[in-house]
């Protein structure tokens, strides 16, 4: 089998779509990995939806755990200068309200329209929404990071999501471990490949036809 | 002089009725949970009750079997002294939860909310954190419904009013009217004002004045006058009864 993107390279390659002075949400799993490339030029507001705006990177050291300052994956997070806190209802305000420049979250299907589902595996009710159905409907910019296929190679970009829906017609940015897709109102297209990985192949793992894009070029990580 | 300092957990839950509507503050099963009002309300044995709160969690884990081995390490470290509102559950105190992340456990795995759901002991109500914070907040400001962005298009539409503004659907939520509200503090006067730490603020200062009752559990009884006007998060005729946690 080829080699694909471990889930920290697909966070580096995340973190390429940080702007200076961007409000950025970032998801459960790979897209919080992501706080963790952002480089220094760059001055990025990280929002966690459990009520802080200005977070730094994940806590490494014991001494750095505070139980007072988690993100919304539950992980300790470090402080950084201009840090606020908020409660539950201000947090979505923001959210809801289209303060958000970009969020970053996981992906379980992702269909031709930029369809999203992301949070209920068939079977597994009653399944768990959390912010992201909210960061779904409301971020100005949505980037969804995933594995290109399911573990049994099966494809997750699809003409028609068959999971449930998180939010229709969201996506505009899909970033897998094999290569980054733009979905537009003409279809998906493919942007860049990850080292070693043919357009061909890509598009034998993704359902909707792929247009490739004039400036296809190789991952930057 | 007002004084909504009561000494203890027990007497300050006294009068949860059957049936009743829950507001329980807290993030995920550690951060900012009033761990002290559940396991006391837990003892008062009120039953049917409806919580609301962001994850119930999974309640207390079943002591190991004799001979069996160790149970796999903890996914998060946990602070001292904590319990969730899955003690209720397993308590079948509970016979509705509304929340928006009540975890993926497979059967049999010891989730109390999942085997009861599954066994038709309770029902689940599932909605979006966003949604979930407004509809307490609406309650809390008067505002029966709302419509909200949040969800046309998904299989949170059925059953809802579908209204359009400006060419985007909109989904009309109801406030959650509830009797009682528990949240977690850092620092309380005998008024109710309240201040919290860090991101256990969280649902907590939303669910404060959000029900017709307000218990706060908090960390430090304060002077009237200690906490600076200017820091006061809670103000504190949103809340009825204040009660210090014992020191961990």
């Amino acid at each position: 089998m080829k080699e694909r993107l471990d889930d920290q390279t697909m966070a580096l390659r995340v973190a390429k779509e940080f702007k200076n002075g961007m409000v950025v949400n970032l998801g459960f799993g790979i897209p919080t990995l992501a706080s963790n490339y952002i480089v220094e030029e760059n001055e990025i507001v990280i929002q966690s939806e459990n009520g802080v705006l200005g977070i730094g990177r994940t806590a490494v050291t014991e001494e750095e755990q505070d139980f007072h300052l988690v993100n919304a994956s539950g992980q300790f997070a470090t402080p950084l200068p201009g840090m606020c806190f908020f409660d539950h209802a201000e947090s979505f305000t923001m959210i809801r309200g289209g303060h958000i420049d970009l969020c970053v979250l996981g992906g379980l299907q992702v269909s031709e329209k930029g369809d999203l589902a992301n949070w209920l595996i068939p079977g597994r009710e009653p399944g768990s929404i959390g912010g992201g159905m909210d960061l779904a409907f409301g971020a100005a910019r949505l980037v969804i990071v995933m594995t290109h296929t399911t573990k049994d190679n099966q494809p997750k970009i699809l003409y028609k999501c068959n999971y449930e829906l998180t939010a229709p017609q969201v996506v505009d940015l899909i970033i897998t471990d094999i290569a980054v897709i733009e979905v537009t109102p003409d279809g998906l297209v493919l942007k860049e490949t990850a080292p070693g990985w043919t357009p061909e192949e890509i598009q034998a793992l993704t359902e909707p036809k792929l247009k490739i894009s004039p400036d296809l070029k190789m991952m930057e990580l | 002089m007002i004084n909504k300092v009561i000494n203890s957990f027990d007497e300050a839950v006294a009068d949860v009725f059957d049936g009743a509507v829950i507001l329980i503050g807290g993030f995920g099963p550690a951060n900012g949970t009033p761990s002290y009002l559940m396991r006391a309300l837990e003892k008062q044995g009120a039953k049917n009750l409806t919580i609301v709160c962001n994850t119930p969690g999974g309640g207390r884990p079943a002591p190991p079997k004799p001979g069996a081995p160790p149970p796999p390490p903890m996914f998060r470290k946990m602070p001292k002294n904590v319990d969730n509102a899955g003690i209720l559950i397993q308590n079948n105190q509970v016979k509705k939860a509304i929340c928006s992340f009540p975890g993926q456990a497979m059967p049999g795995t010891g989730s109390a909310l999942h085997d009861r759901l599954r066994a038709g002991l309770l029902e689940v109500e599932v909605t979006g954190q966003g949604t979930l914070a407004e509809r307490i907040r609406a309650a809390k400001a008067g505002i029966p419904a709302f419509y909200t962005a949040t969800g046309p298009g998904t299989r949170l539409e059925k059953g809802k009013e579908v209204r359009e503004f400006n060419g985007r659907k909109y989904l009309l939520e109801y406030a959650i009217k509830a009797d009682f509200a528990f949240v977690r503090a850092y620092k309380g006067d005998r008024r109710g004002n309240l201040i919290y730490q860090g991101t256990s603020r969280n649902f907590n200062a939303t669910m404060a004045g959000a029900a017709k009752v307000t218990i706060a559990e908090i960390d430090e009884l304060v002077e009237l006058g200690e906490l600076g006007p200017e820091i006061i998060v809670t103000p504190g005729i949103y809340v009825n009864r204040v009660v210090p946690r014992p020191k961990d």
